[in-house]
C-alpha cells in the first residue's frame, strides 16, 4: 500500500469514511456476499448440527436426545446402503473425466462441420436432469425398453436394470454420466485451445508421439482443466438427487438412495418429518463434503502461493 | 393523540359491526380462506362449484379459494397451519390427522358433531374423525377398495367371482395356465402394496387384530403376522402378480389390465375412471369384494375418507363451521359425489348414491357386508414412519419373498422405536 505523501493540511475536515476508505471499501463490496453466505450457508450448518441433537417433528416440542440420532444412524441399514451408494457415485462418476478427455481429444480437429459434432456431443448437458432421467428410465424399461430390445437382438434375455437392487444404482449413474461427460468434454476442449503449440512441436522433434505425447506433454498442460473437471464431477456426484427421484424414487425398496435423498425422505417427504434425524444425515453428508472442500481449498491455496 | 382517537374509533366501529353481524345470526361476513388439495381437474371443478353455491347463500362473505397440488399439499400443510392459516383446509381422516391434532393445529369441532343434522347422518365416519374422544373435522367423501376385474376374461375361462381363498387361488391358477397374470400392481410408490397387506391381514385375522397392529401392540415377528405373509406368499410364488411391478406407478400398471395381460386389480374406486377412459366398457369391467380367507373372520374393508378441517389459527371460525355444515349436508353430498363430479360415496346417510354400477356395489358392500369394520388405509391407520418402512418392506417382500425374516426383524425394530 502506498501512503499518500501529500501534506496533511486539514485533517478534521475529512470524514471517517474518507480516512479509512482503502481499508473499508473492500469490506463494503464484500458485505452483501458475506451477509448472504452467512445467512444461507454458514448459520444453517450450525443449525443442522444443533437440530441433529434433537428429536423433533418440525411442529411440536423438540426433545433433546444428545447423540441419539447418530447412535441410531449406526444401526440403520438404509443409512448404510445410502452411504455405500454415495461412494459408488463418487467413484463411478469420475469416469466422466477420462471419457470427457477422450471425446475432447477426438473432437479437437479441424474437419468440415466439426462445430456441429461438438454441439451434438455437448447437448446432453443442456438437457434438464429430469429429462435425462425420464429418457433413461424409458430406455431401461424391462419389456418395452430399447435396452431390452437391443439385448434381445443379440439373444440375451431382458434385464430390468432399475428394478434390480444390484444394478439400479449403476443404471442411474450411467444416466448421470451422459451429461457429466459432456461437461468435462467442454472443459477439456477449452483447455486444449490453451495447449502451447511450440511445446507440442518441440516434443514432436524429440520423437514423442501417441500415448507418450498425451501423457507427458498434453495432460500436464491440461492440469487446470482437470482440476475444474474434478471439482464439478465430485459436486455432481454428491448432489445426485433429481435423477434418483425421477428414475427410481429411491427404490426398489430403498436400494438406490443416497445420503441427500435419504435425508429428504426422513425430514421432508410425505412420511418423513423427523427433522433431527434428517439433520444428523445432513451433518454426515457435510462431513464427507468437508473432506473434498478442504482438499479443494488446500490445492487452490497451494496454487496461489506457488504459482507466482 | 389524534391517531389513537382515530384507532379507537375504528375499533369501536369494528366491534359494533361484529356485534351486529353476530346479532344477525347467520348473515356471515368477512373473509373465508379455503385451501384445497383437490388439484385434479374433475375434483377441482366439483369443489369450486360447491364453494360457489355456498358463496351464493352468503353474499356478504368474501371467499378466497386456493388449490394446491395434491402431493405438494402434503408437505405444505405443515407450514400454512402454523404460519398463515386458512379458515378451512382439506386433509385425511384417522392417524393421518393425529400429528396436527396433537400439535394443537386443528380446531376441535365436537360441537358440530353434537348437532342432530350431523350426529344422526354421519355416524358411520365418526370413529375415523375421533381422536381422544373429540372430533377434529368432517368427512366430505369416501370410496371403497376392492378387486376390479375383467369380467370378459373371467367369462372366457369360465371363472366366477371368488368368495373364499381357495377359489381365489384356483381362479388365479386357471388364468396363469392361460398366460394371463391374475393381478396387476405397480409398487414404485409403495402404497399399493399397503393395500394388499391391509386386505390379506384383515381377511386372515380380522379388523381388531389389524387395528391392534396399527396401534403398535403386535410384534411384526408375531406368528399371526407371519401367517398373513404366508398367505401373501402363496400368490407371489404362483406368479400371480405382473412382473417388474417395482418399476411402475399405479397408473403405469393400468395398461396390463386394459390389454388383457392381467385380469384384476386391487385398487380404490378412483381406478374406475382411467380404466373407462382407456376404453373398457362396463360389460368388461366389474367389481368384487376381497374374498374371505380365514373362515369366521368378519369381513372388513378399506374405505379412505377425505376430510375438511378448521385450523386452530383460523380467523373466521364461525363462517368455517357454517361451511363444514354445508359440505356434509345431504343435498351437497348427493351433488358432489355423483358420477359427474367426484364419483365417490357420500358420507351423509340421507344423501343418495348416483346410479353407477361401482358406486352402488361399493355402497352396498360398505353398508351391509362389512360387519368387521371399516379401516382407512394402511398409511392412514399406521403412524407415518411405521407405514413408510413397512410399505417398503412389502415391496421388498413381493420381489424377494425369501427376505421375509430380515424384513420383519427390521420392521419390529422400527415398531419398538415408533411406539415408545
Amino acid at each position: 500500500m502506498t501512503t499518500v505523501a501529500l501534506p496533511d493540511t486539514d485533517p478534521p475536515k475529512r470524514g471517517w469514511y474518507k480516512r479509512n476508505e482503502i481499508a473499508v471499501t473492500p469490506w463494503l463490496f464484500l458485505a452483501p456476499a458475506i451477509l448472504f453466505f452467512a445467512v444461507y450457508v454458514i448459520i444453517p450448518i450450525f443449525q443442522s448440527f444443533s437440530i441433529s441433537l434433537y428429536d423433533w417433528d418440525g411442529l411440536g416440542q423438540a426433545e433433546y436426545i444428545g447423540l441419539g440420532n447418530y447412535a441410531e444412524l449406526m444401526n440403520d441399514r438404509a443409512f448404510e446402503v445410502s452411504l455405500w451408494n454415495n461412494l459408488k457415485w463418487l467413484v463411478c462418476y469420475l469416469l466422466a473425466i477420462p471419457a470427457g478427455l477422450f471425446i475432447a481429444l477426438f473432437l479437437n480437429q479441424t474437419v468440415a462441420g466439426i462445430r456441429i459434432y461438438k454441439s451434438l456431443f455437448f447437448f446432453p448437458f443442456v438437457l434438464s436432469q429430469v429429462v435425462v432421467g425420464l429418457v433413461f428410465a424409458w430406455f431401461y424399461l424391462p419389456n418395452e425398453g430399447l435396452l431390452s430390445n437391443m439385448l434381445a437382438m443379440i439373444g440375451l434375455g431382458p434385464v430390468n436394470v432399475l428394478g434390480d437392487p444390484k444394478l439400479a444404482t449403476y443404471g442411474i449413474i450411467l444416466a448421470g454420466l451422459w451429461p457429466q461427460t459432456a461437461y468435462c468434454m467442454i472443459l477439456y476442449l477449452t483447455g486444449l485451445n490453451a495447449v502451447d503449440p511450440e511445446q507440442v512441436e518441440a516434443a514432436r522433434l524429440d520423437g514423442a508421439k501417441g500415448w507418450k505425447m498425451l501423457w507427458y506433454v498434453i495432460i500436464p498442460q491440461l492440469k487446470p482443466a482437470t482440476f475444474i473437471a474434478f471439482v464439478v464431477t465430485i459436486i455432481g456426484a454428491l448432489r445426485s438427487f433429481d435423477l434418483i427421484s425421477i428414475m427410481t424414487n429411491g427404490g426398489p425398496f430403498g436400494q438406490t438412495r443416497v445420503l441427500s435423498f435419504y435425508m429428504f425422505e426422513k425430514a421432508l417427504s410425505e412420511y418423513g418429518f423427523r427433522m433431527g434425524y434428517g439433520a444428523a444425515i445432513a451433518v454426515v453428508l457435510f462431513l464427507i463434503m468437508l473432506v473434498f472442500i478442504a482438499y479443494f481449498l488446500w490445492s487452490m491455496y497451494r496454487e496461489e502461493k506457488g504459482g507466482h | 393523540m389524534r391517531s389513537t382517537l382515530k384507532a379507537s374509533a375504528l375499533a369501536l366501529t369494528a366491534a359494533l359491526a361484529a356485534s351486529t353481524a353476530f346479532a344477525g345470526s347467520h348473515s356471515l361476513s368477512g373473509d373465508l380462506k379455503i385451501f384445497l388439495d383437490t388439484s385434479n381437474p374433475a375434483p377441482r371443478a366439483t369443489m369450486e362449484a360447491m364453494i360457489e353455491r355456498f358463496g351464493a347463500q352468503h353474499p356478504e362473505l368474501n371467499i378466497e379459494t386456493t388449490v394446491i397440488d395434491r402431493e405438494a399439499y402434503k408437505t405444505q400443510i405443515r407450514n400454512f397451519l402454523t404460519a398463515d392459516a386458512p379458515d378451512v383446509a382439506t386433509w385425511y381422516a384417522a392417524n393421518r390427522m393425529r400429528p396436527y391434532v396433537e400439535a394443537g393445529l386443528f380446531e376441535d369441532v365436537s360441537d358440530l358433531w353434537a348437532e342432530p343434522a350431523i350426529a344422526d347422518n354421519l355416524a358411520s365416519t365418526k370413529g375415523a374423525m375421533t381422536i381422544d374422544g373429540k372430533q377434529w373435522g368432517v368427512p366430505y367423501t369416501y370410496y371403497q377398495w376392492g378387486i376390479y376385474y375383467r369380467k370378459d376374461i373371467y367369462d372366457q375361462y369360465g371363472l366366477t367371482e371368488p368368495t373364499n381363498w381357495d377359489e381365489m387361488k384356483s381362479n388365479c391358477q386357471t388364468l396363469l395356465d392361460n398366460g394371463v397374470k391374475c393381478y396387476t400392481i405397480g409398487t414404485k410408490f409403495l402404497w399399493t402394496a399397503g393395500g394388499w397387506f391391509d386386505y390379506l391381514n384383515l381377511r386372515t385375522h380380522g379388523y381388531d387384530f389389524h387395528m391392534e397392529m396399527a396401534a403398535g401392540n403386535v410384534a411384526w415377528t408375531d406368528d399371526r403376522v407371519r401367517q398373513t405373509f404366508a398367505n401373501w406368499r402363496e400368490l407371489i410364488d404362483m406368479g400371480g402378480y405382473v412382473d417388474n411391478h417395482q418399476n411402475y406407478s399405479w397408473q403405469e400398471a393400468l395398461p396390463f389390465m386394459v390389454n388383457g395381460d392381467a385380469a384384476a386389480y386391487l385398487m380404490g374406486n378412483f381406478a374406475v375412471a382411467p380404466l373407462r377412459e382407456a376404453g373398457l366398457s362396463d360389460d368388461q369391467l366389474d367389481f368384487y369384494q376381497f374374498p374371505a380367507i380365514t373362515e369366521g373372520v368378519a369381513l372388513a374393508e378399506d374405505a379412505p375418507t377425505d376430510t375438511f378441517h378448521i385450523p386452530a389459527n383460523a380467523n373466521n371460525k364461525e363462517a368455517a363451521r357454517e361451511f363444514l355444515r354445508f359440505v356434509v349436508s345431504a343435498d351437497e353430498q348427493t351433488e358432489i359425489n355423483n358420477g359427474a363430479n367426484l364419483g365417490q360415496l357420500p358420507v351423509n346417510a340421507s344423501a343418495s348414491i348416483d346410479a353407477d354400477k361401482f358406486l352402488e356395489q361399493g355402497f352396498a358392500m360398505l353398508s351391509s357386508n362389512s360387519p368387521g369394520g371399516v379401516a382407512q388405509f394402511f398409511d392412514r391407520d399406521f403412524p407415518a414412519e411405521m407405514a413408510a418402512e413397512a410399505m417398503q418392506g412389502f415391496q421388498e417382500f413381493m420381489v424377494l419373498p425369501d427376505n421375509l425374516d430380515d424384513i420383519l426383524a427390521r420392521l419390529e425394530q422400527v415398531r419398538q422405536r415408533v411406539y415408545k
